[in-house]
């Protein structure tokens, strides 16, 4: 078979991949930085943490395995994204690195200044990691200012960190900070019962006007930030990407404002999930294009593992995503229900 | 300092603090897994109670060891661009199956064994327990073939201005991954077992809980000295292979500089290096390196002087490495043997000297750890990929060195903090003792 078939397939999984991880891990980084807003007193702190404690870390695993996806598809995207945007991930890793030790810190002693100190580290590395995703999604979208030449192999970046600070990139910074936090606020409200949960399905009601608005700039300076639209004109029925974000982003207020959490949290999911497909739909067949010279665009095709090597990772991924789909609902399963103080107060274990 | 010394600090510092804590998760995740079996089976709560207590410190070390490894797996494409770019067409598959296929069970699993304890039945509780181990294992697999790649590339031709990969078969089956795994896995069996026995002593010299911790350093005695030893034999077939494969990197490790025959081993020897021959070479026992290197006691071992001397690795700490993990794993097979007859003495408790030393030897293993990881490491340089491409050609373009001593920084002062609170935690923990409320854990396995 073609090559392109497979750098096609790859494409669609590495979009896959960050989607879902957006999707999961959003609601934790939600969580995280929200519940400085919505949580009051210590247990009902712990009642969050706790909501999020079985699943944050294989909600975590989506993105290195879309890391990893990269480096084994795409591996001269994943080492010019992760090289040119160096400051950036570090940023990122040292938040992500934060958040993860926080959760299992903060329960293990019961001081007050303690439990504050690891409450300020929740927020800072969980709503840092939204605001960077965003602006570097957002430059990934514009283009960054690289100049690559893929016969001499020679490559080189001309940005900064105060580089990837422009308009564009920070209008996306905030989209994704606000579509995480009303994601978060519905899950808090989902996974906990009386006052808490009221108070979260509130905040996601209170915080929905601005995320629409925010929504509607990104949608509308995409057109003379990016390329991004090219491709839906080229071909309309693609159109039908963006229209189901848009919907599912008015359907999470419908629903939320009838207190029908659940639909409202799953038309947040799809409304996620949809804002990424609408950004790399436009960007196909680039991974990342270079903002200053069209021919260095890091293509699916510039920029792939050979044939054999996207042949066996396509089998591996045959193999193992679906399995990995079935036992993780098979987990959400187990712990769909609310998160009770009583519970988290009665469980050794719990964080 | 330029940008390539400053990754290579960077990398080497950020892959030995994450080897701080993965060698005890591969091995107290097996152990406690076991422990709940033997729960499950025999219904003795002992084993539930100590299934617990190990594995609470499982956990929180646990949580240090997934955090750090994220950094790992970024850290190739933001410092080692080039190295990316050159072999991600091999390297890339190993990492992305990791991540698919072991990262996803270990992190689910866990999870469930956290929170699961009320909420599902008790076999599947310990099945939980026994997936993330497995996962957890098997990772260590993945990543050891993605290293054992860097250190004997194989089924690969350099085409399109890369290397590409041929034959993934030979990549997944090369022998220098499968010994390399064996030797590193049965390590973190070892030190989980002699932190086992470090703790369990420490409570026995206080007469704390001394059923518990008999039982539990009885386990880990008999662990600790089938672990050791195996690592002891793999260690041995792992020697040939580099001899065979690595001789640069071999004749570091024994400070080899001429190319001989039938060469002997001898028991005092310190490199000089700028003279280009040791400075000490004392007891020598003949033939015994020719015989360790090829099994053949007649066999020739190229020496460092067969190579210019850009192309050797840093001979002094490679073979000061090479000498103290030896020792140290020597010392840990002697200990566990002792600690094996001594614990089933009737008097076992009453021996302070004994189980003072097994509270100091909780160190030990570690420190064999970082220097195994030393010889593997540094013994391969001046190579990223040994005899394919250099160090130096491998790092970041884009990245300059003022970014790299940035984050450098940034990475001491993060680990420093985040490893001295989870050590501080673990030993809180580990002193503290199991739960004395049995109704309590009872109940929390309720439902089954």
């Amino acid at each position: 078979m073609d090559i392109s078939i497979f750098q096609i397939t790859w494409f669609v999984l590495w979009s896959v991949l960050w989607a879902v991880y957006f999707m999961l891990d959003g609601f934790v980084l939600g969580t995280g930085f929200m519940s400085t807003f919505i949580a009051k007193g210590d247990t009902e702190k712990r009642v969050l943490i706790n909501a999020v404690g079985p699943v944050w870390d294989g909600n975590e695993v989506w993105l290195l395995t879309a890391g990893g996806a990269t480096f084994a598809a795409f591996p001269t995207t994943y080492a010019l994204m992760f090289s040119n945007l160096y400051s950036a991930l570090i940023l990122l890793l040292f938040a992500l690195i934060v958040r993860g030790v926080s959760f299992e810190f903060r329960g293990k002693l019961d001081g007050v200044i303690w439990k504050s100190l690891w409450d300020k580290a929740i927020l800072v590395s969980s709503f840092l990691p939204a605001l960077l995703f965003g602006v570097a999604f957002g430059n990934i979208f514009k283009g960054i200012p690289m100049r690559n030449d893929f016969t001499s192999l020679q490559f080189s970046y001309d940005g900064s960190l105060i580089g990837l600070l422009n308009p564009y990139g920070l209008v996306t910074g905030v989209l994704f900070v606000l579509l995480f936090a009303v994601h978060g606020s519905l899950y808090i409200a989902l996974k906990t019962v009386g006052e808490l949960s009221d108070r979260a399905a509130a905040m996601a009601n209170k915080i929905w006007p601005a995320l629409l608005v925010v929504a509607v700039v990104f949608l509308a300076y995409t057109w003379p930030a990016t390329k991004l639209y090219n491709n839906y004109m080229d071909v309309p029925v693609l159109l039908i990407i963006p229209v189901i974000a848009v919907v599912s982003l008015l359907l999470v207020k419908v629903f939320a404002g009838k207190n029908e959490i659940g639909k409202a949290f799953i038309f947040s999911c799809l409304t996620i999930l949809f804002v990424v497909f609408t950004g790399v739909t436009g960007l196909f067949p680039n991974m990342i294009p270079s903002s200053i010279d069209p021919a260095s665009n890091l293509t699916i095709f510039n920029s792939s593992s050979s044939l054999l090597t996207l042949k066996i990772m396509t089998v591996v991924a045959a193999i193992c995503v679906p399995t990995v789909i079935c036992y993780k609902i098979w987990v959400y399963r187990i712990f769909r229900g609310r998160v009770t103080s009583e519970e988290v107060l009665g469980n050794s274990d719990a964080y | 300092m330029n940008v390539v010394t400053l990754s290579q600090i960077q990398f080497a510092a950020t892959c030995m603090f994450h080897w701080i804590f993965v060698p005890l998760t591969l091995g107290l995740s097996i152990m406690t897994a076991w422990m709940e079996t033997k729960y499950v089976t025999t219904g003795d709560e002992t084993w539930l109670r100590m299934t617990k207590f190990w594995g609470k410190l499982f956990l929180i070390n646990f949580a240090l060891g997934v955090v750090t490894g994220i950094t790992m797996e970024f850290q190739f494409g933001l410092n080692w661009a080039e190295y990316s770019r050159y072999v991600g067409d091999i390297f890339g598959a190993p990492l992305a199956i990791e991540a698919t296929l072991t990262f996803f069970l270990e992190s689910v699993f866990i999870g469930v064994w956290i929170f699961g304890w009320k909420k599902i039945s008790k076999k599947v509780h310990a099945l939980s327990i026994w997936l993330a181990a497995i996962a957890t294992n098997l990772s260590a697999l993945f990543i050891l073939l993605a290293n054992a790649w860097m250190q004997k590339p194989v089924g690969f031709v350099l085409r399109n201005g890369r290397a590409e990969m041929t034959d993934f078969l030979a990549v997944v089956t090369n022998p220098y991954g499968w010994i390399k795994f064996s030797h590193t896995l049965l390590s973190g069996y070892a030190l989980a077992a002699f932190l086992i026995m470090g703790v369990s002593a420490w409570h026995l010299l206080h007469k704390n809980e001394v059923n518990f911790f008999t039982r539990s350093f009885k386990m880990a005695a008999v662990w600790a000295f089938v672990a050791s030893v195996i690592v002891g034999i793999s260690g041995d077939f792992h020697a040939v292979e580099i001899a065979r494969t690595q001789p640069t990197k071999f004749a570091a490790m024994e400070a080899q500089w001429e190319t001989k025959r039938g060469v002997g081993m001898n028991l005092l020897l310190f490199p000089d290096v700028a003279r280009e021959c040791n400075s000490v070479e004392q007891v020598c026992v003949p033939n015994a390196l020719s015989l360790l290197a090829f099994h053949d006691a007649n066999a020739e071992i190229k020496g460092l002087k067969s190579f210019p001397p850009e192309l050797r690795p840093p001979v002094t700490p490679v073979f000061l490495s090479f000498r103290l993990m030896a020792g140290l794993g020597t010392f840990m097979i002697l200990a566990s043997l002792a600690g094996i007859f001594l614990s089933r003495r009737k008097n076992f408790i009453d021996n302070r000297a004994f189980l003072t030393l097994m509270v100091f030897a909780i160190p030990v293993p570690y420190l064999a750890e970082q220097f195994g990881w030393l010889v593997a490491e540094l013994g391969r340089q001046p190579w990223i990929v040994y005899g394919v491409m250099k160090t130096t050609d491998a790092v970041s373009k884009s990245v300059t060195a003022t970014q790299v001593a940035l984050s450098l920084l940034g990475f001491i002062v993060l680990y420093g903090l985040l490893g001295a609170v989870d050590i501080f935690l673990l030993v809180k923990y580990a002193k503290k003792g199991p739960d004395k409320d049995l109704s309590n854990l009872i109940d929390m396995q309720g439902r089954a």
